[in-house]
């Protein structure tokens, strides 16, 4: 691994952002109209704002590991997805609620300027908008906005790492066989 | 990694038997309670609640004692058969709260199985007696006066006996290897961890559930012996509060759970017996007493609940690592427990954990091309962590387990200065220790930090860390205490063999009954003390069992 400064650790969320934009993956073509109108899988959880706003949360969050060629990442990103989707609704109750909350705060217009400080539906934010929010998050001096941010993190990147599309990438070559 | 290796091993075991499906076949009393269609009453000698370390040590030793024995657990009955070696199956399957429970500012990971077997159907098999400093502390402080080295050595004894508990034979795998090669390198001793196996293939998923049944966890060992000797097991139920009839427990009432463990159907399943015992470990059991409202006029139910936090440190390696294979835990190094007095300085023990994608991604810090860059380098990663001995110093007085609206525990840990202290020296330790075998960086598990390329940058950058929560990621696998024994009702809940000061015939055998953290894993100190309790409650109901052999 070639080594990293320390800016270049933590703003690397923002600059594969912008690279991505840069190499033509236009975020806003790829999703004309409803983004989510994923007809193959029965949500459990997750409201049709709710997956714009993983979906917005997840392309940020995986820059760099989903696939760059436009199908093939907008199936990743709708996998990982539905990943949110059945990690959320294999929480207690209590839980549940608790992520509603959290995604209410950033689904609301005024909360999401506010607190997230992205202006625009989540469809429309620009990929370095998404990660400028969650660096804000993830160093924020608010430890609600802290815990906020480490929700996001854990359900998409639990979403993501569980199935095996995202083992090539990282050479785990899956369980061994046993039987 | 070595996968025809691997497999080869395996192919010794391709005809994989599973005990629990062999025992239902026999005819074991087991209900589901998610498939009930009516309601449910029990009535037994003995009812336990929880089928973890505590209960299964309970259920084997009361039903050998020819007592009438029921278990409830408010987990699934899964088994060989159901573990497949996916962490996205076996976290929601088998975890508390998917393993994302959380303290209640959300600063810690709290690890804890849900399941038949409990936390062990999941563990990593590391198996430690309990220190002997650890037990001095609490003759001292506990009036605990049974409590030593000398006289649990026959329980200890018994318990490794029936578990298979020996030091690890085989080759530790590079994970552990590079913590024995750092730390000799630096003069710091490591020792062979025991572990409580059979026949293990070394095939490292442990805790997804072992699947060829090799590691003796109470869902294949003490509780098929309490099922064969007619016990009754109802499982996806859960106990939700006693009756209390003057000073004694008159009854159990509990709720069946769908199939996901989430909602409650509408079926009243309740159980009566002659004695109570909660072993629903450590936050289960606080909080099952708590809404059961039991006498409590010193407030010293749930408090005191310790974690071992960790913090970990990751390192990139010049070779391939692979620590997703091999037995997770055969090294370790108590060196910098006991640097300082017990009560002193936070003390640290140092393993390592098994690295799997899942697990590895949520607990990295960083997103984007960052942190795909970090868990792209799997296979090279070295992860060691450190484990903070909690409850010894007075500024170190654990959490304290709560009940939410829905009546749903959460344990309040605040994390303090003490502790903070500690896992900062506990961080370069473990870069020190990481460089020394050759790491080609090293990251502190912190928001704040990024992969250090040398120990002198390393030990400048830690020392200027912001020890704070939310960007130390900090995590537990060890919930004790929240129901402290000891001789006096002023500071505990129970006495020291596991009896309820204050209500006669309830009963706790499990993890929550430590008065301070072990610094230690913490099965085997369970196993022990709960067979020794047992042992006890069943003279106590007029039953003879065979005493351990010295
Ligand atoms: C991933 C992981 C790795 C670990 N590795 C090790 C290791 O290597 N070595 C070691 O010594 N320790 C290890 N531990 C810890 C060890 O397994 C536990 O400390 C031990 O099992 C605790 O025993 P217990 O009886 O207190 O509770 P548990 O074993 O946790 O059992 C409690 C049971 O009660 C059930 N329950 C809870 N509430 C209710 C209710 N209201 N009604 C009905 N049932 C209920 C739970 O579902 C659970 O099955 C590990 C733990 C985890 C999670
Ligand atoms: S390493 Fe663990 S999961 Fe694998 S065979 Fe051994 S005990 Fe079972």
């Amino acid at each position: 691994m070639r080594p990293f400064t320390r800016g270049e650790f933590i703003q690397t969320g923002l600059a594969g952002i912008t690279l991505l934009a840069l190499a033509g993956c236009m975020r806003s073509n790829t999703y004309a109209g409803s983004p989510f109108d994923d007809n193959g899988y029965r949500y459990r959880v997750l409201s049709g704002g709710d997956r714009e706003l993983i979906a917005a949360v997840a392309g940020a969050m995986l820059a760099g590991v989903l696939p760059s060629e436009p199908i093939a990442y907008r199936a990743a990103l709708v996998q990982a997805v539905r990943g949110v989707d059945v990690a959320v609704s294999g929480l207690p109750p209590g839980v549940v609620d608790e992520v509603r909350q959290l995604f209410g705060l950033l689904e609301f217009p005024p909360t999401r300027g506010f607190a997230a400080g992205v202006w625009s539906s989540w469809t429309n934010a620009s990929g370095s908008q998404v990660a400028s929010f969650l660096l804000r998050w993830r160093f924020s001096g608010v430890t609600l906005f802290r815990s906020g941010y480490q929700a996001l993190h854990q359900l998409v990147m639990a979403a993501w790492y569980g199935g095996p599309a995202s083992w090539t990438r990282i050479g785990y070559p899956g369980p061994p066989i046993v039987s | 990694m070595d996968a025809d290796r691997i497999s080869r091993s395996a192919d010794r075991f391709v005809t994989i038997s599973d005990p629990i499906v062999a025992g239902i076949e026999r005819g074991w009393i087991v209900h589901d309670a998610s498939k009930l269609d009516r309601d449910l009453h029990v009535e037994a000698d003995v009812a336990i609640v929880g089928t973890g370390a505590g209960g299964g040590v309970a259920a084997e030793i009361l039903s050998m004692a020819g007592l009438r024995i029921v278990m409830i657990e408010e987990g699934p009955l899964q088994s060989s058969t159901d573990f497949h070696m996916l962490e996205r199956e076996a976290y929601p399957n088998l975890y508390q709260e998917s393993a994302a429970r959380k303290t209640k500012d959300k600063a810690i990971t709290i690890l804890q199985g849900r399941t038949v077997g409990g936390s062990t159907t999941v563990n990593w098999t590391s198996s430690f007696r309990t220190p002997p400093a650890t037990l001095a502390f609490w003759r001292d402080r506990y009036g605990l006066t049974e409590y030593s080295p000398e006289l649990l050595a026959p329980w200890f004894e018994r318990m490794e006996r029936r578990l298979d508990i020996t030091p690890w034979q085989v080759v530790p795998n590079e994970n552990n290897a590079i913590l024995q090669r750092g730390a000799s390198g630096l003069g710091i001793p490591t020792a062979v961890v025991s572990r409580n196996v059979k026949g293990c293939a070394n095939l490292g998923y442990c805790g997804m559930g072992c699947p060829i049944n090799a590691k003796q966890s109470m869902l294949v060992t003490t509780i098929p012996a309490a099922l064969d000797r007619g016990a009754v097991l109802v499982h996806h139920a859960r106990a939700e509060r006693f009756s209390l009839q003057r000073d004694e427990i008159s009854g159990l009432v509990c709720s069946a759970l769908d199939a996901r463990d989430q909602t409650t159907l509408p079926y009243a399943i309740t159980v009566s017996a002659k004695a109570y015992v909660a072993a629903a470990g450590a936050i289960g059991t606080p909080a099952l007493l708590l809404r059961s409202r039991l006498p409590d006029p010193q407030r010293r139910l749930g408090a005191r609940t310790f974690l071992h936090p960790v913090v970990l440190s990751a390192a990139a390696m010049p070779k391939a690592v692979d620590a997703f294979a091999g037995a997770p835990q055969s090294i370790y190094s108590d060196h910098f427990l006991y640097a300082n007095r017990i009560d002193g300085p936070a003390g640290y023990k140092l393993e390592v954990p098994p690295v799997h994608p899942l697990l590895m991604a949520v607990t990295m810090p960083g997103f984007g091309v960052g942190g795909a860059q970090l868990i792209g380098e799997l296979r090279r990663l070295q992860v060691i962590l450190a484990l903070m001995r909690d409850g010894f110093h007075d500024d170190s007085q654990g959490g304290t387990v709560e009940l939410k609206r829905d009546s749903a525990p959460v344990l309040d840990y605040p994390i303090t200065d003490y502790l903070w202290e500690g896992m900062r020296r506990a961080f370069l330790t473990m870069a020190e220790i990481q460089f020394a075998a050759g790491a080609k960086s090293v990251l502190p598990v912190h928001e704040s930090a990024w992969p250090y390329t040398s120990w002198k940058q390393a030990r400048a950058q830690i020392a200027a860390l912001p020890m704070e929560i939310l960007l130390a990621r900090v995590v537990s696998a060890h919930v004790m205490g929240g129901c402290a024994m000891g001789a006096a009702g002023r500071d505990s809940v129970v006495d020291g063999n596991g009896r309820h000061h204050l209500v006669d015939n309830l009963y706790v055998f499990d993890g929550s009954v430590f008065p301070t953290s072990l610094g230690t894993n913490p099965q085997l100190s369970i196993y022990a003390i709960a067979a020794r309790m047992a042992t006890r409650l069943a003279q106590t109901l007029g039953r003879t069992t065979r005493p351990p052999k010295v």
